[in-house]
């Protein structure tokens, strides 16, 4: 479903060249949640960003759904639905319910299909209370949730998820955290997901993949992960050991 | 894309709407600087009958076939503009998330009807200057041609500006130059300018065909500087070779986008 081989994404800062992620190869097999680590400015949001084509790779290979991101990004966003924690992709002065209208028209949904959704949507995001609210005015969690719902309206095979939960209470975490379990239990879609909140990656991710300094530094499971750091007990400690170390590694 | 552009338009329009008291007041902004612009013109030609050899109102056939052209540009693709703002701040994200173009959705961001009162007084200038000429109407049809290969001119120019900000993200105002920069150019005859600056726009950024070369066959005039006949009719090859450099550019653009950080 998602396929990196060898990619890589410079930037010109001042005259030097960044490598914000070089030589990068993993693939995500369809239905699989992945958790993807790494300690700010390791290239997790570049990578995102190369994955729905908002950065062009400056080497490499990159396949989501079997497109190139950056040369099919029209046809490639029908089939991946995207969430950026920091950032709203709702229409900051329409209420909630003209944007979904919005979405339903940009992305060609039928009538039917898009009632059945949004229903569904609605009752298991808890959206009925401020569907009539411009996004302006909602909460964040409230806002997260409406985010959420418009990445998915249109039944996405891959969602890509940047921060989902940051800045949430726990109340709002968990309700978001039981949506996503159920998402890829119930409908099979895959899940990629960034977070420092390692309480989503227990509760969520079979799977782990770590990044530092641009370059994958794990690849494995969660009880690998676990194991990788033999004398530390808790995730908390095993994903410090491991940021540390890579580091060392990495200079 | 005629269809998505009306329902991005029509959605930015209601979003407008959202705040009364800041509509209206584009409203009545809009109308008080259409009347200015009136009486600019009204004052120019209080003191003056011919400028440069054109009289009043082949004055005002060159003004309104651009003017028009511009205006209608202004209010469908101006948004473009914002560009800058966006690729600043990082929110064009959101623009390439969508599957419908970047393009497209830049160019109606915040789009505001209002705008639709300068085309209007454009149009009004135009039709004036029709009634008040007694032109040869055979050539008439060279009329839409033109403001059709206007609006296609200044579109490519706003893109290729756009474009442009990929580049230079911290120099809004170098687009402006190319935008309203070129449209205060061809508000006049061409015959006021110098040689060398009317051969530039006619061979690099092809201006003198928005309203210059077409409008002295409508108005049946030799080119002051002697450009030979054909050169007339070759606006819709140049408006067609502009449009496609800025498509292209455009795209480079946009593979060249950085984000920001986060």
């Amino acid at each position: 479903m998602i396929e990196l081989d060898r990619a890589g994404r410079t930037f010109k800062v001042k005259r030097t060249t960044v490598h914000a992620v070089r030589d990068l190869s993993f693939s995500v097999a369809p239905g699989e949640f992945v958790g993807y680590l790494g300690p700010n400015g390791a290239g997790k949001s570049t990578t995102i960003k190369m994955l729905c084509g908002i950065l062009t790779p400056s080497s490499g290979r990159v396949r989501v759904a079997g497109l190139d991101p950056s040369r099919r990004r029209t046809t490639l966003a029908r089939r991946i639905g995207v969430v950026f924690g920091q950032r709203t992709t709702l229409w900051w002065d329409l209420p909630l319910k003209d944007s979904f209208e919005l979405i339903r028209l940009l992305y060609k949904v039928d009538h039917r299909t898009f009632a059945a959704r949004l229903a569904e949507l609605t009752e298991t995001l808890d959206l009925g209370a401020f569907m009539r609210t411009p996004v302006r005015q909602l909460s964040l969690g409230q806002r997260m949730r409406g985010d959420l719902a418009a990445a998915l309206l249109h039944a996405p095979d891959v969602l890509v998820l940047d921060e989902p939960t940051i800045g949430l209470d726990v109340v709002s975490k968990a309700s978001i955290r039981a949506f996503l379990a159920r998402l890829n239990a119930e409908r099979g879609t895959t899940v990629l997901l960034t977070t420092h909140d390692l309480g989503d990656i227990e509760r969520l991710c079979r799977r782990v993949m770590l990044i530092d300094h641009g370059r994958l530094a794990f690849d494995g499971t969660l009880e690998e992960l676990m194991a990788s750091a033999p004398g530390h007990a808790t995730i908390e400690d095993v994903v410090t050991h491991l940021y540390t170390s890579a580091s060392a590694d990495g200079q | 894309m005629v269809r998505t552009y009306a329902l991005l338009a029509w959605t930015w329009t209601r979003a407008a709407a959202a705040y009364p008291a800041s509509f209206a007041l584009m409203v009545v902004l809009g109308c008080v600087t259409a009347a200015l612009d009136i009486a600019v013109i009204m004052v120019v030609f209080a003191n003056t009958t011919t400028l440069a050899g054109f009289s009043r109102d082949e004055v005002l056939f060159l003004y309104g076939t651009a003017g028009l052209a511009f205006t209608i540009c202004d209010l469908l693709v101006s948004n473009l503009d914002r560009i800058s703002q966006h690729i600043r701040a990082g929110t064009f994200d959101t623009f390439l998330i969508r599957p419908v173009g970047a393009w497209i959705q830049i160019a109606t961001d915040r789009f505001v009807p209002t705008r639709l009162g300068r085309v209007a007084l454009a149009a009004t200038v135009l039709g004036y200057s029709l009634g008040a000429l007694d032109l040869d109407w055979r050539r008439l049809w060279m009329v839409p041609v033109m403001v059709a290969t206007g609006v296609v001119i200044f579109s490519a120019l706003w893109t290729l500006a756009g474009a442009l900000q990929f580049l230079l993200t911290d120099a809004p105002e170098v687009s402006s130059a190319f935008t309203y920069g070129t449209q205060q150019l061809t508000q006049y005859p061409f015959s006021v300018y110098s040689r060398d600056l009317v051969r530039g726009v006619t061979y690099v950024l092809p201006l003198a065909f928005v309203n210059w070369q077409p409008g002295l066959y409508v108005l049946g005039r030799d080119d002051p500087f002697g450009t030979p006949g054909f050169m007339r009719f070759l606006g819709p090859a140049a408006a067609l070779v502009l449009a496609l450099t800025a498509g292209l550019a455009w795209r480079r653009g946009i593979r060249r986008y950085r984000s920001t950080g986060s």
